[in-house]
């Protein structure tokens, strides 16, 4: 027998997850409130000793992986050139390697950017700009501006790879820690995650977790901690593309709508579907994931006020439901525990709309043309509309009595006519959070990990 | 090696001569980055800005450049391309008009050299050199 501790070190809980490998099965799942900012063991011990409790037997893990997004996570800076291009290929990154982007910042940086950086308690900052061959100007300014600042977070530079002995020299001069990467744009348009990618988890395996308080669970977990985030990324991405002997489901979503932020993902190429469709603007990623920090059930659910129209809320006045009331119940008491049907039946109405709106920023939208040769579309962004699968996570979506209803906020609407958003998928809850878990086991066992996600997404 | 943008601009699909000048070029030395059919300005600048490019090429043969090419140098200026060339050629306005009118009214939009229907890219290579003091 072989087993597994998959470990999620949350914001607000630490996750357990026991896995028996040659079964393929999650033997049992537990969670404690996160103690980060005493000792992260305490939480631990709290959850492994409940998980025991669960097993009821002596059991030995063979491995311990985690993954964390305690402390606020991983808090990233995107510096580029141009917003359209650079400077969105570097937030994209940043995005795909599980951060959250605090902060993005186009052309040269000037002292009062250079403060906001020094004052936001950065983790990394990601350096690009210029094309290969092109501009290297400014991405060098901005090295420069960097090194003349009191900021001591990791700099990873991924611009002009022109540029790279000079940014070197002046990095190392001024004693920053830096990385040199691949440009995240070699050429126009053309995105390059990978690199800047990886290197960002190597620091946050390196230093980050030191930072965070999470250290003493490397006692523990022999592999390093990645970010959360992270973690669901490879599982999304081995779920839509399967392994060599384990097919996959081909295009996926997934939104997982949180306390402060509500993550969309979406797994597939995202190429127009329609002939009179052109694809305009930068690269998109296959694997690419997109935060809204404005739309979360507790901390955010202001932000999920602000996008109600007027009529709606009139219309859920008229249905004995205080959109207004309610949002503010929950922002003013992030505590807040739904109990009564009323708490319930707004729970879902909020996490409808985040993921209405959460989706309508993801997926990709048409500008219609209409030239001497008819009405053409310029497609910006993924083409989402043959999604197979759109999969829900996160507290109030798992709990819901209504899960489908609330996912169904995701499909294509007459009243949002140009969004590629899905039009037919077949919706599945993950309700043991096993993405993450299953992110953490695919490094290791792909196979086992693909098909115990396909086990335990449960279809609505 | 300079590297030079082209691309058609504006609501125009012609995607062949688009091609020709990116081969004739390249092969000539140069470094293209081609925005492609269906370009706006700003395509064309953004990728200036990137790539570092001494010269934009803009196509249009659908009868309306006058139209898309309208306040292009002030935009490369705000966008801090000072010193970039711009030409443009194709069939830039509609029906016959007098050719050395239409060249005036593109050059006082800010376009250095203006080309008239059926030049051909290979036609204007020694004035790229030129231009651009080099390859």
């Amino acid at each position: 027998m072989k087993n597994y501790l998959l470990v999620d070190i949350g914001s607000t809980f630490t996750k357990l997850t026991a896995v028996d490998l040659e079964k393929e099965e999650i033997i049992a799942t537990a969670k404690a409130i996160t103690t980060v900012e005493k000792d992260v063991l305490i939480g631990y011990e709290r959850a492994l000793g409940k998980l025991r409790k669960k097993i009821g037997e002596e059991i030995i893990f063979d491995k311990v992986k985690a993954c964390s997004s305690a402390a606020g996570g991983l808090k990233m800076v995107a510096i580029g050139l141009v917003e359209a291009l650079t400077t969105e290929a570097a937030r994209r990154v940043c995005l795909g390697a599980g951060a959250k982007v605090e902060l993005v910042l186009s052309h040269n940086l000037n002292q009062h950017e250079i403060k906001q950086i020094e004052d936001k308690n950065i983790d990394i900052i990601l350096l690009a700009g210029g094309a290969n061959g092109g501009n290297k100007k400014t991405v060098i300014h901005n090295a420069q501006q960097l090194a003349q600042s009191k900021i001591t977070a990791p700099i990873v530079f991924a611009g002009n790879k022109d540029a790279t002995d000079e940014i070197e020299v002046i990095l190392s001069e001024a004693g920053k820690e830096y990385y040199v990467c691949e440009n995240v744009m070699p050429r126009l348009n053309v995105l390059n995650i990978q690199s800047a990618k990886q290197q960002i988890k190597d620091i946050f395996v390196k230093n980050i977790v030191e930072a965070k308080g999470i250290k003493k669970i490397e006692k523990i977990v022999k592999d390093g901690i990645i970010p959360t985030p992270n973690a669901v990324l490879t599982a999304a991405e081995l779920l839509s593309t399967g392994t060599e002997t384990e097919t996959g489901l081909g295009d996926i979503m997934l939104a997982d709508v949180g306390g402060a932020t509500t993550d969309v993902y979406s797994m597939g190429e995202g190429l127009p579907t329609q002939m009179n469709a052109i694809l305009s603007g930068l690269e998109e990623p296959y694997a690419k994931r997109t935060v809204e920090g404005d739309l979360g059930m507790r901390y955010s659910s202001l932000g999920i006020l602000d996008a109600f129209t007027a009529a709606e809320i009139s219309h859920w006045k008229s249905q004995d439901v205080d959109i207004v009331h309610e949002a503010h119940k929950r922002h003013d008491d992030i505590e807040f525990i739904s109990e009564t049907d009323m708490d319930y039946v707004a729970d879902d109405i909020f996490a409808g709309k985040c993921v209405e709106v959460a989706v309508s920023r993801h997926v990709g939208t048409l500008n219609g043309v209409y030239t001497p040769m008819g009405v053409m579309y310029y497609q910006t962004g993924k083409d989402l509309t043959n999604t197979n699968y759109f999969i829900g996570t996160g507290g109030v979506v798992i709990s819901s009595k209504d899960a489908k209803a609330i996912l169904k906020n995701s499909l294509k609407s007459p009243t949002r006519p140009m969004e590629l958003r899905p039009q037919n998928p077949i919706f599945l809850l993950d309700k043991t959070y096993v993405l993450s878990a299953m992110g953490l086991l695919s490094t290791d066992y792909p196979d086992i990990a693909l098909r115990m996600m396909k086990k335990y997404l449960i279809e609505l | 090696m300079k590297t030079i943008v082209i691309g058609v601009i504006g609501a125009d699909v012609h995607a062949v001569g688009n091609k020709i000048i990116e081969y004739t070029l390249t092969k000539a030395g140069y470094n293209v980055v081609n925005v492609g059919v269906l370009s706006s300005q700003e395509d064309f600048i953004d990728a200036a800005i990137e790539t570092s490019a001494s010269l934009i090429i803009v196509s249009s043969l659908y009868g309306h450049g006058e139209l898309d090419c309208r306040g292009m140098r002030d935009k490369c200026l705000e966008a801090g391309l000072d010193d970039i060339l711009l030409y443009v050629g194709g069939n830039i306005v509609v029906g016959k008009q007098d050719f050395s009118e239409v060249e005036k009214r593109f050059k006082e939009m800010g376009f250095d050299r203006v080309y008239p229907p059926g030049i051909k890219i290979e036609d204007v290579l020694d004035t790229i050199e030129k231009d651009l003091g080099g390859i």
